[in-house]
């Protein structure tokens, strides 16, 4: 039994022993009983988020690498390290209900704002979906009015090649300038006190389908940008610009040979598989490589020390893996590589021959993990394949792989020699519907950012809980369209919720504690010192619950579903501040904010099918919300 | 001629009577499933299309072009598969939308008659529709018009099948390979339940 063979479901076996032991399974046990209603056409599950207490781990526990707190939020992932950690103290878990809105502001876009607004020098920028107008609002006068706002006019034809809602993950600030992307290809940087442009480089073409949606992550006075269109045959590539000047120096692909894949004398991969000379090239067939996906869209993070950028690639193209024969290099892989010429260090297939496109683009926090009685400079990977890489970020070593969800589509990582061994009967085939897929497509995880707080030990992780159906069907190349080639639908897996806010131990390999949501948890997470995890539900609550626990403290109700990335921040009169946008969206929102129709259950490539009730728990909008203690 | 031959003639004229009579009501039933040997493929398009239903002060009539194909079941399911061929379901998905709207409610941006539609996929449109003038033929583009209009039954219904040779998508639809109802959620067995 290939869901559960003696591995497979002990894999999830143990994390349902542990669960168990947390007396978790009396509130999945209601969830059951209220999915199996839901079924009948009764009453659907509570939406109410339940939590398990376990006191913090009081062994060993993982940490990370502080900046000086600033009380700014300069990048989206607020350090290098990527954790998203605060160490703001005001708001705590005692007077987190006291919570009360201090402004708001309207971007005047109703698509997915999937985007954080960052806060510099007392002036706080909002970026937008497409259009990508940028905001810069005075946080020293009363209501936060707008100092200036800069629109890059990116081509509205831009909008019909973007997959996955005409969403950007955020701008950067660096040395005076905020750098972003826009949808048809341009990075923009913009003079931080004037608002005015002072380079714009075009790096891809919308008439092949790329796009851009990334964050830019700007090291050593570099702007690292990447590009989308994994569901378009469009090549993934890396760029670094010049800060300075906007221009191009170096382009690292995520396919091809090895001088194009800027894999050199210092590359070495951990294990046998990801070694050999050009396999970007030669694990496709014939030229296939040059319309392989690969894309870099999702989040970079970078260690000093070391001075490596690490990233993951997103899917092969086309989806229906049949078309493209070989292990498709350097998809759905984790990358380490050096800044300053763009070398690969090392590099790690995380997906071979990827069948259910399972991106690798989701983040790498970067970590201090005692292992085995050593403290082993890590990087935690929680993936769409639904495993949680723990790895030595020197070397590219798996330390540990545990499931973080239900999954149906592989065993385990096998430790040893770093492959995914995967079910046999779980590969989608052309002509055969193949059902049960966990999974589904767009992960356990997607490219929602998860937060890591040094004094519980604990990883944030925000995810679906999603299974599919998929039928493969010849997929034809059209430059500048779509190249995916299968049928998907989607829907609830195991407990019938959608979405997961998972408190994961890097140390354990097991979640701390889990909460449960009725729809899929697309916002980023937020930690702080004081030990208050905030993040958004997809029906528009903002909510703040305990670091160590999961206990719920407050929550408010937004204009439109959360899918942004909540920040905190000292304001100019030295309270703490806690801000999120609000903007439905995303793939997971598509059908609100592209009005899709789910009497199709292939829409939205499948998300809609587990979607149909989102309408009518949230409607289009664009704001940003703003809170603080009275 | 002898008795026996005439009487066989006779049997036989009364066969081909009752054979043509059995053909010709079989034909006339069958009048949605015509299709002609040779095919005029349509060469024209339409020209003065309105966009916009909004004329300032009297209205002028717009001449209506019919869609080619709008009756013709063979032509609506060569459509089918140019839709699949040409990557329109890519962003349609198979009518619900996913980059592109849907193409199955009764919401049309930029029109919903044939000489509309025909223009949409020939012209783009500017806030994502591609322009495919110059790659895909003009009877081909008919075809389309003609399956995207009965994907919101604004052609004959029924000149569609409603089975499909893929996954089942549409509540009422049926597909051989795929029987059952759509799952609203999946429960894994007893055993592995939490």
């Amino acid at each position: 039994m290939a869901r559960c063979g003696p591995e497979a479901s002990c894999r999830w076996g143990q994390t349902l022993t542990f669960v168990k032991r947390m007396r978790f399974v009396v509130v999945l046990g209601a969830f059951t009983i209220a999915a199996s209603c839901t079924r009948e056409g009764k009453p659907e599950p509570p939406r109410e988020a339940a939590a398990a207490v376990l006191p913090a781990p009081s062994g060993p526990r993982a940490t990370a690498t502080l900046d000086a707190e600033d009380g700014q939020w300069a990048m989206p992932m607020k350090s290098y390290s990527g954790i998203r950690y605060s160490q703001l103290t005001e708001i705590t878990p005692a007077n987190a209900k006291n919570l009360v809105p201090a402004w708001t502001f309207s971007t005047s876009v109703l698509r997915g704002h999937e985007e954080p607004p960052i806060v510099v020098n007392n002036t706080m920028y909002v970026l937008t979906p497409y259009p990508n107008i940028l905001y810069a609002l005075d946080l020293t006068l009363p209501g936060a009015p707008k100092k200036w706002q800069y629109e890059p006019k990116p081509q509205s034809e831009s909008q019909g090649v973007a997959c996955c809602d005409v969403v950007n993950r955020g701008p950067s600030f660096a040395e005076g300038k905020i750098v972003f992307n826009t949808l048809d290809d341009h990075v923009v940087a913009v003079d931080a006190n004037t608002g005015k442009e002072v380079w714009k480089t075009k790096v891809g073409d919308i008439n092949m389908g790329e796009t851009m949606t990334m964050a830019p992550l700007v090291v050593k006075g570099k702007v690292l940008v990447g590009n989308s269109g994994g569901e378009m045959g469009v090549r993934g590539w890396l760029k670094a610009l010049d800060l300075a000047s906007g221009k191009l120096l170096w382009t690292a692909y995520s396919t091809g040979p090895d001088s194009d894949v800027k894999i050199g004398s210092r590359f070495k991969a951990y294990y046998p598989k990801d070694r050999g000379k050009d396999l970007g090239e030669t694990t496709w067939q014939g030229e296939q490589w040059k319309i392989g996906g690969g894309n870099v869209w999702g989040w970079l993070t970078y260690d000093p020390q070391t001075n490596l950028v690490y990233y993951g690639t997103a899917n092969p193209g086309p989806w229906n893996p049949d078309q493209r024969p070989g292990d498709n290099k350097w998809t759905s892989t984790l990358f380490a590589r050096d800044p300053d010429t763009g070398e690969a260090v090392w590099a790690y297939q995380l997906s071979p021959h990827d069948l259910h496109d399972y991106d690798g683009v989701n983040e790498s926090l970067l970590l201090d993990v005692p292992w085995k009685g050593q403290t082993r400079k890590a990087l935690l990977h929680p993936d769409r394949n639904g495993y949680v890489y723990l790895m030595d970020r020197m070397t590219g070593e798996i330390l540990s792989a545990e499931p973080f969800g239900y999954i149906t589509t592989s065993r385990r990582v096998n430790l040893t020699n770093g492959s995914l061994e995967l079910a046999p009967d779980k590969k989608p085939e052309v002509g055969k519907v193949v059902r049960e897929i966990c999974p589904a497509s767009p992960g356990t995880k997607d490219w929602q950012p998860s937060s890591f707080s040094p004094r519980t030990g604990l990883a944030y992780i925000p995810h679906q809980n999603l299974c599919e159906d998929e039928e493969g069907i010849e997929a034809n190349y059209i430059a500048g369209t779509p190249y995916v080639g299968m049928n998907v639908r989607m829907y609830a897996g195991p407990g019938g919720h959608r979405g997961e806010l998972t408190a994961w131990d890097p140390v354990a390999g097991r979640p701390a504690w889990k909460l449960i949501e009725k729809f899929p948890v697309w916002s980023g997470t937020l930690v702080t010192a004081s030990d208050v995890v905030f993040y958004g539900t997809m029906d528009g609550w903002f909510k703040a619950v305990d670091a160590r626990t999961g206990t719920p403290l407050w929550q408010y109700r937004v204009g439109s579903g959360i899918i942004g990335q909540p920040v905190t921040y000292r304001g100019p009169d030295g309270r703490q501040y806690v801000a999120v946008m609000s903007g439905v969206g995303g793939w997971a929102g598509a059908i609100v904010a592209g009005g899709l129709d789910a009497q199709d259950s292939t829409a939205a490539l499948g998300f809609a099918a587990a979607m149909r009730d989102l309408p009518d728990a949230t409607q289009k909008g664009g704001t940003l919300y703003v809170f603080k203690l009275p | 001629m002898s008795t026996t031959t005439r009487r066989t003639s006779a049997r036989r004229h009364r066969v081909i009577g009752a054979s043509a009579f059995v053909l010709l009501s079989l034909v006339s039933a069958c009048d949605r499933e015509q299709r002609r040997f040779r095919e005029n493929p349509p060469s024209t398009s339409p020209s003065n299309v309105r966009v916009s239903a909004l004329q300032p002060g009297t209205m002028v009539d717009t001449t209506h072009v019919a869609g080619p194909y709008d009756n013709n079941a063979w032509a609506q399911s060569e459509g089918q598969r140019l839709f699949g061929w040409y990557n329109c379901a890519g962003c349609h998905a198979n009518g619900g939308g996913g980059m592109g709207p849907p193409l199955m409610d009764d919401q049309w941006i930029y029109g919903s008659s044939p000489e509309n539609i025909y223009n949409t996929i020939v012209q783009g449109r500017p806030n994502g529709m591609p322009s495919f003038a110059g790659k895909i033929p003009t009877p081909q583009v008919w075809m389309l018009v003609a399956y995207v209009r009965s994907l919101s039954a604004l052609n004959t219904t029924g000149a569609r099948s409603s089975r499909t040779d893929h996954m089942m998508m549409y509540p009422g639809s049926s597909s051989l390979q795929d029987p059952a109802k759509p799952q609203q959620s999946f429960r894994p067995p007893a055993s592995e339940m939490p």
